[in-house]
């Protein structure tokens, strides 16, 4: 028996010993690297799905160390939704990594508010740094005219084409809204889906509303001012916007199920040229250019036309856009110079880098005569530079929950579950709560 | 080794470790998560206490309780579809030829990861090339639904994948119950001319009720706190057509960045669960035990 007594006693004692063995693994990782530093960097672009945008995070940040000796960037890379889960656990638990990567404005406030990321004012002041970036790109990672991200992409949406079936029918780029419903009229005669849209995520649909907003809204950006309450949800143009959309829909623009379509479900019908148009912002130009894994016919068949005026009005060098990610250094980091060195120096490497081996277009300016880039590129870039308005995404200018509250209604909108004036006057009493 | 597990210290060393992890792993969580829900907490800045207010907000959110509905329907469903996973069972348990092979069928959904299944399904579903339009549409349907998009279809549409992802798991329950039923008295029955139906009835079904209760409590309790397959399928969508309270819970803890207010709908979860537990182990309640 006692033998037996000992073998339970002994048995716990090991089991006990695993919990303390657990418990205490990791305590010292911090000071295993000596005198040398280490630089925790998470980004979002992992090699499965962004295989440029990872090769050249990785020539950055070996050319970074060999310039810097004694810094050492430590990489985790997650898909993006992941990456948006892992980032929320951490700042509650207050471990960010050193550098990491945050959406603009509305996204990033309660990161701000809750004193989660540093000022990044003295790298824009430092070689002027500010000077290289496009306009309007800092000032959305900026709040209170403090800038706490630096911008890495800057992306314009518009109407993506099939130039194949367009031919085929000999149909034209539309300009104004008749000729868009003209072209879904031709289109559905023969048989073929109008529009790709994936609006299970909403934000693709949210495009198309603002789209139609900006367009109706003329010189003024009437979303943007209802947002940030200089102005109201119930402007006329909102609700006629809406109004048009619920037109557009019922008219079978876009293709059957849209509201249970992921957008990535949306994008390969259009690869498939099972669709002949999708709104889509630049970081899908790759797909369409430069991506070897598309067949070059498919790639050689795309054009895209600026989104068309309503009722006469809308200027075609207004956008709706704005920069998608950019880098944040934790405020709380142990290594917050050599933090802040390695986004200076990522940032300035990216540029250029971007656009040649990536393929889509960063915030910073670019000199696209000088470089050998493809057509569609250049045409982008064109109108980029001559962009007289870029409406950043509602869903990204707004608060977390009133975003929440517009995907939704968006999804109901499309769906003709609610009226255009249920639509606005739901958006006013959520800003206006804020 | 009867002397040593009387020693009440041997016991408690015995329970403690699994205890701690209970304790750290669920108990705290829990507690913490019904405190949260006492606070108004983006989940990064400062908690500020506010009483109650999340948990009256939850008794007038419409969308709360629309969700409620759902996962109560989503448990009538899959306590009704225990009945069809145990005629299955029936048979399978019958002598029938194949019927390993059948069973090992039924059991592959159950080896596949949710995540696995909504790809399946969401394929399945696509309105324009998907497998059940094709099969549709050839059949002469013009306007075959657009199942994961029509709110008033959505619901249901994600019933069958959830029914089906769970049926191997409650036939292997009810096969194992029914084989060890004594063959003896089936004999019994047979000699005294009962027909097949009637010794399933009358026989095999009364001497499985311990376990058969058991499963529907599996099944509602489950069903309440159901997840993953509608987060990846629908994510409660169109506009929350399709959203049941676990998806409700995340999107506005996740989504919204209300972390006070989901916890507060995790903890009403929590309540609700336990109080629905509670009644179908009372309903259920049986005295006498059965002897073979």
């Amino acid at each position: 028996m006692k033998i037996k007594k000992a073998f339970s006693i002994i048995a716990f004692v090991w089991l006990s010993s695993m919990l303390l063995v657990a418990c205490s693994d990791g305590e010292d990782e911090g000071n295993a690297s000596g005198d040398s530093k280490t630089v925790k960097f998470m980004h979002l672009w992992p090699e499965g799905s962004s295989a440029q945008h990872y090769k050249v995070v990785n020539q950055i940040i070996e050319d970074f160390e060999a310039e810097n000796e004694g810094i050492e960037i430590e990489v985790e890379v997650l898909s993006n939704e992941q990456y948006k889960e892992k980032i929320k656990v951490q700042s509650t638990s207050n471990e960010l990594p050193d550098v990491g990567m945050t959406w603009a404005a509305g996204y990033m406030e309660p990161f701000v508010d809750g004193g989660m990321f540093a000022s990044l004012e003295d790298i824009l002041e430092e070689d002027n740094l500010a000077g290289n970036f496009v306009t309007g790109t800092t000032e959305a990672f900026s709040i209170d005219d403090t800038a706490y991200g630096l911008p890495l992409e800057l992306n314009i949406s518009s109407i993506y084409y099939n130039k194949a079936i367009f031919d085929e029918y000999g149909l034209k780029e539309p300009t104004t809204l008749e000729e868009f419903n003209q072209v879904v009229d031709t289109l559905k005669e023969n048989g073929i889906n109008p529009v790709a849209l994936g609006n299970r995520d909403a934000w693709t649909g949210s495009m198309w509303y603002m789209y139609l907003a900006n367009r109706l809204g003329g010189e003024e950006d009437v979303l943007t001012n209802a947002i940030d309450r200089s102005g109201s949800f119930e402007d006329p143009a909102l609700l006629q916007a809406a109004e048009e959309l619920q037109a557009l829909v019922n008219n079978d623009s876009f293709v059957s199920g849209f509201n249970g379509l992921a957008d990535q479900e949306a994008k390969s019908m259009f690869m498939e040229s099972q669709a002949a148009m999708y709104l889509i912002a630049t970081w899908d130009l790759p797909n369409y250019t430069t991506n070897e894994d598309v067949p070059q016919e498919f790639r050689d068949s795309v054009g895209y036309f600026p989104f068309p005026q309503v009722d006469g009005n809308g200027d075609f060098n207004s956008y709706v856009g704005g920069p998608g990610v950019g880098l944040f250094v934790s405020e709380n980091s142990e290594v917050k110079d050599e933090a802040k060195a390695f986004v200076s120096y990522f940032v300035k490497e990216w540029g250029e880098r971007a656009v040649t081996e990536v393929g889509i277009i960063p915030a910073t300016k670019i000199d696209g005569e000088a470089l050998d880039l493809p057509d569609l590129y250049v045409e982008v870039l064109n109108d980029l530079n001559n962009a007289s308005n870029i409406t950043l995404y509602a869903d990204v200018q707004m608060s977390a929950s009133a975003a929440q509250v517009h995907l939704d209604m968006i999804q109901a909108l499309f769906g003709g579950e609610i009226t255009p004036e249920e639509f606005v006057k739901t958006h006013e009493e959520t800003l206006a709560k804020e | 080794m009867d002397k040593v597990m009387s020693n009440k210290w041997v016991i408690t060393l015995y329970i403690l470790p699994a205890l701690l992890f209970i304790a750290v792993l669920i108990v705290i969580p829990l507690l913490l998560s019904g405190y949260f829900g006492l606070m108004d907490w983006d989940g990064i800045g400062a908690m500020e206490f506010i009483g109650l207010d999340n948990y009256i907000a939850a008794m007038e959110d419409s969308k709360f309780w629309e969700s409620t509905l759902h996962s109560f329907l989503l448990a009538v469903f899959s306590a009704l579809s225990l009945l069809i996973y145990l005629v299955v069972a029936l048979i399978l348990a019958s002598k029938i030829k194949g019927a390993n092979f059948l069973k090992k069928i039924y059991l592959i959904p159950m080896l596949l990861s949710s995540v696995a299944i909504a790809q399946l399904w969401i394929k399945v579903y696509n309105p324009s090339n998907g497998m059940l339009n094709s099969i549709l549409v050839s059949l002469g349907v013009e306007n075959p639904p657009a199942w994961l998009a029509d709110p008033n279809i959505v619901l249901y549409a994600i019933f069958i994948p959830i029914i089906w992802q769970y049926a191997g798991f409650y036939i292997l329950i009810y096969y194992a119950a029914l084989k060890n039923i004594p063959e003896s008295i089936i004999e019994a029955a047979k000699i005294d001319g009962a027909s097949p139906i009637q010794i399933a009835l009358k026989i095999k079904f009364p001497l499985i009720m311990t376990v058969f209760k058991v499963t529907i409590v599996l099944a509602i309790v489950g069903s309440l706190k159901y997840f993953d397959l509608i987060y990846v399928m629908t994510g409660g969508g169109p506009n929350g057509a399709s959203e049941v309270m676990a998806s409700y819970m995340y999107k506005l803890a996740f989504s919204s960045y209300d972390f006070g207010y989901g916890s507060a709908i995790g903890f009403l979860l929590l309540i609700i669960t336990l109080i629905v537990t509670y009644f179908i182990r009372k309903v259920t309640e049986t005295k006498d035990t059965i002897q073979y």
